[in-house]
């Protein structure tokens, strides 16, 4: 065996192919699975793609880089759903690009945030978090408040994540605008909003302008709602 | 073969880029360590955020990341991987001045690119990956000049061996090529916007992301770093590497069985659980081959043990290798998922991540520098051997303080998240977990700060050593690799 090694330590192309089919092996049988194995994902009903405010809210959250101290991910571990509620689901984050399941938590999980607390506290504590909790080591994210959001181009994102697989209809895509617009303001008619995302949590923008934190508002008021787990059974569940 | 190598005319080699890449290691690593104080201060006392989009945590932890990583770690291997490859291979480097010129101002422009970029907003949030799609792009190009380079000089030897710790360097070039493509794959949504979806979601999204993000850790941080271990501790120790046959078997399996342990970072999530069974037993299995190294490299050792009181270089080699035989043992049992079910999301795992990242990769880097510097830069011998001691005692002070304050915090995060009290309910709330490890994050701040001063005095040391007078070349030990191999 060890002359033939010969073979690798005395051709650098050999040495790289080598190397080359060595490292593919693993990835291949781990990863290649996920994409083709149906049950994977599991078919549940409830989800849907993110509307546009929460889309742009998600944006904001990933560009803040929240998920480097939130988990969303809730372990199947019997404290975890004590604290943070039902486990979380593949389903869940099927419309995820990029996922935000984290690997710290400097604060606690966010997977089941939505609708915990009121849309009141969620602006007080974006913007000053000690106020809130005093034992918090949360920055202050106060200058989210003050940031207009930028919405023009809603629909490019909209129709590049379809292109990936989230399956944005043309009319979701030509209301972008109106959709963002309705959610942001609490005195606006959302009936058609709600039509084209259910359970959409109206967030509490000042009806003149939309601002960041408007949006990242919407986006954490949803998470881990569109699922009711009340119509589930751990079969329907099973991987 | 060592006569030949004495009696043929010398090869030139160019040692210009690699002057540069150690330059540039050496400033990386003050930014890293700097920035990684300032963000434990941060997390210590929050009002250090400064309400400031670009000073807050989440987007200054990304620029300590990949400035250890990717800017020090990085230029650290590059610079080494091109002296070595030379030398090995008795060859000039493939391609010319240009090419390697461009390879490190390209990497080096791509480093300040992705740091400036986190700071403006600019993040995939995909962990060790956050660069946007252009800059990945632009990273590409520079990777495959920088393979090029490499497997050129390689294949225009004049050895007739291609060295063991080439096959690390190669192995590393190639593998990170793979995952940084794959994992990076998106689509921007306009041309001219630097904002991107990635190409997969969800649960796929999560594989792809730690079969890279541990592999970055297994090719990056391991594979290179061994490539530098297989050259300079028996440069330094004046011995043959241990074991020839250990090395194939280190080499081989240390490449394939490091590719499958990605799934043990999402234990218990949403991952199927067959995914998470493979990767945890991968990981385990993987003891094997980073302890079969870490023999290897220990042993080399042998008959000049001695040196480690007199040479305080090879003294943070050895450490180094030290560090990461406890690393590479405490990973495993981590990955076990019961381990893991206490261990996640905790502190723990930056304590783990920093004994690796402190303990084996900084350690290697000082190493190797501070044995490369004399021979670099034509000097007889460092500026001040005391001020090396010096630098070792305090930077292993700082790890020891940094890990062990890790070590008690994330194990009482774990302990308090999952305890119950006597009615059965939940003891603690989240927040009380957060007040009771302050004390450890003062704790981590202090050890942070003490290997910052270390790497300080380096800094100052190896300045000293470049703009003194002396000229004169130190008696370098000319062992052929066939040599260094042969026992």
């Amino acid at each position: 065996m060890f002359i033939r090694h010969e073979f690798f330590e005395k051709n650098a192309i050999f040495l790289l192919l080598g190397t080359l089919v060595t490292i593919a092996i693993g990835g291949i049988v781990e990863i290649v699975p996920l994409f083709t194995v149906e049950t994977t994902v599991e078919h549940v009903e409830g989800m849907r793609p993110y509307s546009p405010l929460e889309l742009r809210g998600r944006d904001i959250y990933v560009r803040e880089g929240c998920y480097l101290c939130h988990s969303q991910q809730v372990r199947t571990l019997r404290d975890e759903v004590e604290r943070y509620g039902h486990y979380s689901i593949a389903a869940e984050s099927m419309y995820d690009h990029p996922f935000q399941w984290g690997s710290k938590r400097i604060g606690p999980d966010l997977a089941r945030v939505g609708g915990k607390y009121s849309n009141d506290w969620h602006y007080a504590h974006l913007r000053n978090a000690q106020g809130i909790v005093p034992e918090s080591i949360m920055p202050h994210y106060a200058f989210l408040a003050e940031t207009p959001l930028d919405t023009d181009d809603i629909q490019s994102r909209m129709k590049t994540l379809r292109i990936l697989g989230v399956p944005y209809t043309d009319e979701q895509i030509a209301n972008a605008k109106a959709d963002l617009m309705a959610q942001a303001n609490p005195e606006a008619d959302s009936a058609k909003l709600i039509a084209r995302y259910p359970k959409a949590n109206i967030a509490s923008g000042n009806g003149h302008e939309v601002t960041e934190a408007d949006a990242l508002v919407a986006y954490l008021q949803m998470l881990g709602t569109l699922v009711n787990f009340a119509d589930t059974n751990t079969e329907r569940l099973q991987q | 073969m060592s006569d030949h190598a004495l009696t043929e005319r010398p090869v030139v080699y160019n040692d210009a880029v690699v002057k540069k890449f150690v330059v540039a290691s050496l400033f990386w690593a003050i930014v890293a360590f700097l920035v990684g104080c300032y963000i434990a201060a941060e997390l210590t006392w929050p009002t250090l955020n400064l309400g400031l989009s670009f000073t807050n945590f989440g987007r200054l932890r990304p620029v300590h990341t990949s400035a250890a990583i990717f800017a020090f770690g990085g230029s650290a291997l590059l610079g080494t991987s091109f002296y070595v490859v030379q030398r090995t291979c008795r060859a000039r480097l493939f391609g010319g001045e240009a090419l390697a010129s461009f390879v490190f101002w390209g990497y080096q422009f791509f480093i300040v690119m992705a740091a400036l970029s986190y700071v403006m907003g600019f993040s995939q949030s995909k962990e060790y990956a956050e660069p946007e799609w252009h800059l990945d792009l632009w990273l590409t190009i520079v990777w495959v000049c920088y393979l090029l380079i490499f497997l050129g000089t390689i294949m225009k030897r004049s050895e007739p061996h291609i060295y063991v710790a080439n096959w690390f360097y190669l192995a590393f070039i190639i593998t990170i090529a793979v995952l940084h493509i794959v994992n990076n794959a998106a689509i921007p949504i306009s041309f001219y916007s630097a904002k991107s979806y990635s190409a997969y979601a969800g649960v796929q999204d999560a594989l792809v992301q730690w079969w890279y993000g541990h592999n970055a850790v297994g090719f990056f941080l391991t594979a290179g770093f061994l490539g530098m271990m297989y050259y300079f501790i028996p440069k330094a120790a004046g011995r043959p590497v241990y074991s020839y046959r250990l090395s194939i078997v280190h080499f081989w399996t240390l490449i394939f069985i490091y590719i499958w342990a990605g799934p043990h970072h999402l234990h218990w999530t949403a991952l199927p659980d067959w995914t998470q069974t493979l990767g945890m037993a991968f990981s385990i299995m993987l003891w094997m081959p980073s302890w079969g190294g870490m023999i290897n490299g220990i042993m080399t050792l042998s008959g000049a043990w001695d040196k480690l009181r007199t040479d305080p270089g090879l003294r943070f080699s050895v450490t180094a290798v030290g560090f990461y035989g406890m690393s590479t043992f405490e990973g495993p049992v981590m990955s076990v998922r019961e381990v893991n079910a206490l261990s996640h999301y905790t502190d723990w795992t930056i304590g783990h991540v920093h004994s690796g990242a402190l303990g084996w990769v900084a350690f290697i880097v000082f190493g190797s520098l501070y044995y490369l510097i004399p021979v670099l830069w034509n000097r007889k011998a460092l500026y001040s051997v005391r001020l090396v001691a010096w630098h070792y005692w305090i930077a292993t002070l700082g790890i020891v303080l940094y890990i062990v304050a890790m070590w008690v915090a994330g194990i009482m995060e774990g302990l308090m998240w999952r305890a119950y009290d006597k009615f059965g309910f939940l003891q603690y709330s989240f927040v009380e977990s957060v007040v009771a490890i302050h004390p450890f994050f003062v704790i981590r701040l202090l050890g942070g700060v003490f290997f910052l001063i270390g790497g300080l005095l380096m800094v100052f040391n190896v300045f000293m050593t470049i703009t003194s007078e002396s000229t004169e070349r130190p008696r370098e030990r000319l062992i052929a690799p066939a040599v260094l191999a042969g026992a």
